[in-house]
């Protein structure tokens, strides 16, 4: 016996592919909508002709692309440096944190007053203060090249984000979980470490992610110090044209370097509501 | 030295001002099955969280093959190795496939290697006709599957007790049975096992012992056939009453 599907069924199905077919028409005809508005009220604007020329110049673009690029060479090993040190302090403050044990009383008041200030100051002041405060000191073993403590404040800066996140993580693991390892004979450190850390990560990967995107851009910040990374090699291009185009290149590039990330961190988000709803946990 | 595997003595349990436990007293020989009932709220969870000392307890003594488990300096780690326990919720840890929840303990605990513990999992697994589940996450196994695969979890570590607490409770009937069934096999095999339940038909099948427990008070204890069908208080009385009005006896 072989399946007919039903009239019923065929009308189903057609009136879906209608409903489909509708959909995405409206939303093509209402993108070319929006964007014929958009060129229109830019390249309408008085200002238009002189905006293009001193931030959509090819010629300055193609000049300066280079130094740019060197630049961002060294944006890359920073954010790489800045983003391991920041994903192993984040870790070790937010075990820190979580800890119950009396022996870690000092470090967990520690840990907290050291997240609490690294989360309200603005990193540029923390950028300051570290680039310009700790040369001054002229303690001879610490260098105090521009790149080193440049990345040293990211590092401060975002390990109180991440150690946050991972707290977070750490105190949403439901603590039946933490009772049963406990149950089964595990101690505390490995109960922590091989049932609730592992859960906790899982579930904060997307908000880690997150702050890494946000880790990688603010590694331009560290040119205030003088160091020469893309956002400063561009500076200096435009100090000798007047044209601000290889600041857009810059931003360009910035913009590429973090969209891989971004797009994963979307997926995988996506990609756990999916299972969390299967599990019916909504 | 006691005779007995599991001795309690007149142990007192308060949460604030709530007094939980008052003066109770059992004792578990070795391979014997005791179960525990009584309402909602009389202090089965937490007198089973005790035996494991997930709690601590105010007063009295639990003695575990002769050793004071409440005394000062024990190493609690340590005699919760030696106790299985399972619990309403399955918590199975759901970043753990079912073969690595049960051999975590063994591996960690009881210094049994990676290879070794796979081996006996699997035959256990095997016995209890969840072999094709050993790769499986939790999440993707029924109800009842998960808590099989708690309590063998618990009882890969040859526990010298088993504590389970309404393992059935978050189930349906068809999947209450398989569990139940696993259950009676082990005690076939002479597992001696403290078992809160509300099945009062498996407390008839399983128990050596029943014992009603009434606002923290062990209110009456017998064989099953003694406690369940001739009350000797009110309060048992009425505690039955109301399961046979719930449908449940
Ligand atoms: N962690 C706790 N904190 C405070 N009160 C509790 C706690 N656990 C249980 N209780 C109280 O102790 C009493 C006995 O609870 P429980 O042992 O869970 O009973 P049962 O398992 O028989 O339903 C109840 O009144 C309950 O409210
Ligand atoms: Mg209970």
């Amino acid at each position: 016996m072989s399946y007919r599907p039903s009239e019923l069924r065929r009308q189903r199905e057609a009136a879906r592919h209608q409903a489909s077919r509708r959909s995405t028409l409206i939303a093509t005809v209402s993108t070319v909508a929006i964007g014929a508005l958009l060129v229109f009220v830019v390249t309408g604007a008085p200002g238009f002709d002189r905006v293009r020329e001193s931030f959509f110049n090819f010629h300055y673009a193609k000049t300066a692309l280079p130094h740019v690029l060197s630049g961002l060479w060294l944006n890359l090993r920073v954010m790489f440096i800045a983003e391991i040190f920041v994903l192993i302090f984040g870790l070790l403050i937010a075990l820190a944190r979580t800890s119950r044990s009396p022996l870690l009383y000092p470090v967990r008041l520690l840990a907290a007053a050291y997240t609490d200030f690294f989360r309200g100051l603005p990193l540029l002041l923390v950028l300051f203060l570290v680039g310009f405060g700790i040369p001054g000191l002229q303690i001879s073993w610490i260098p105090n090249s521009a790149v080193v403590l440049g990345t040293v404040s990211l590092i401060l800066t975002y390990s109180a984000y991440v150690a946050e996140v991972i707290r977070a993580g750490i105190e949403a693991v439901n603590p039946a979980q933490r009772m049963a390892a406990r149950a089964l004979g595990l101690t505390q450190s490995q109960t922590q470490r091989r049932v609730v850390l592992p859960q906790a990560l899982r579930k904060v990967t997307p908000p880690l992610l997150n702050d890494l995107v946000s880790l990688q851009k603010d590694s331009g910040l560290i040119s205030v110090l003088g160091a020469i990374d893309a956002i400063r090699a561009a500076g200096i291009e435009t100090a000798q044209s007047f044209n601000f185009t290889p600041y857009l290149v810059a931003g360009g590039l910035f913009v590429l370097l973090t969209i891989p990330l971004t797009r994963f961190t979307d997926w995988l988000t996506r990609k756990q509501d999916r299972a969390r709803v299967q599990q019916g946990q909504w | 030295m006691t005779s007995s595997l599991l001795e309690i003595k007149d142990l007192r349990k308060s949460y604030g001002d709530e007094l939980v436990l008052q003066d109770v007293s059992l004792s578990l020989s070795e391979h014997q099955v005791k179960v525990v009932i009584g309402a909602s709220g009389s202090g089965k969870s937490t007198l089973l969280r005790c035996v494991n000392l997930l709690e601590a307890v105010d007063d009295g003594q639990i003695l575990l093959a002769g050793e004071d488990i409440t005394s000062v300096g024990v190493n609690a780690d340590q005699v919760r190795a030696q106790i299985g326990s399972v619990f309403q919720a399955f918590n199975l840890f759901p970043h753990l496939t079912v073969i690595q929840n049960i051999i975590l303990a063994p591996v960690l605990v009881h210094g049994v290697s990676k290879e070794e513990a796979k081996v006996q999992a699997l035959k256990l697994l095997e016995r209890f006709d969840l072999i094709d589940k050993a790769g499986q996450y939790p999440d993707l196994l029924s109800g009842g599957q998960q808590q099989r695969v708690a309590i063998l979890r618990a009882v890969i570590n040859k526990p010298k007790v088993l504590l389970l607490d309404e393992v059935t409770s978050a189930l349906d009937p068809i999947l209450i049975a398989e569990v139940l069934a696993l259950i009676s096999e082990l005690k076939a095999d002479g597992m001696t096992m403290m078992i809160a339940t509300h099945e009062m038909g498996f407390a008839k099948q399983v128990a050596d012992e029943v014992l009603f427990l009434h606002q923290g008070q062990i209110c009456e204890v017998g064989r099953p056939e003694d406690v369940l069908v001739s009350p000797q208080t009110h309060h048992l009385a009425d505690f039955l009453g109301s399961l046979r009005r719930a449908g449940r006896l």
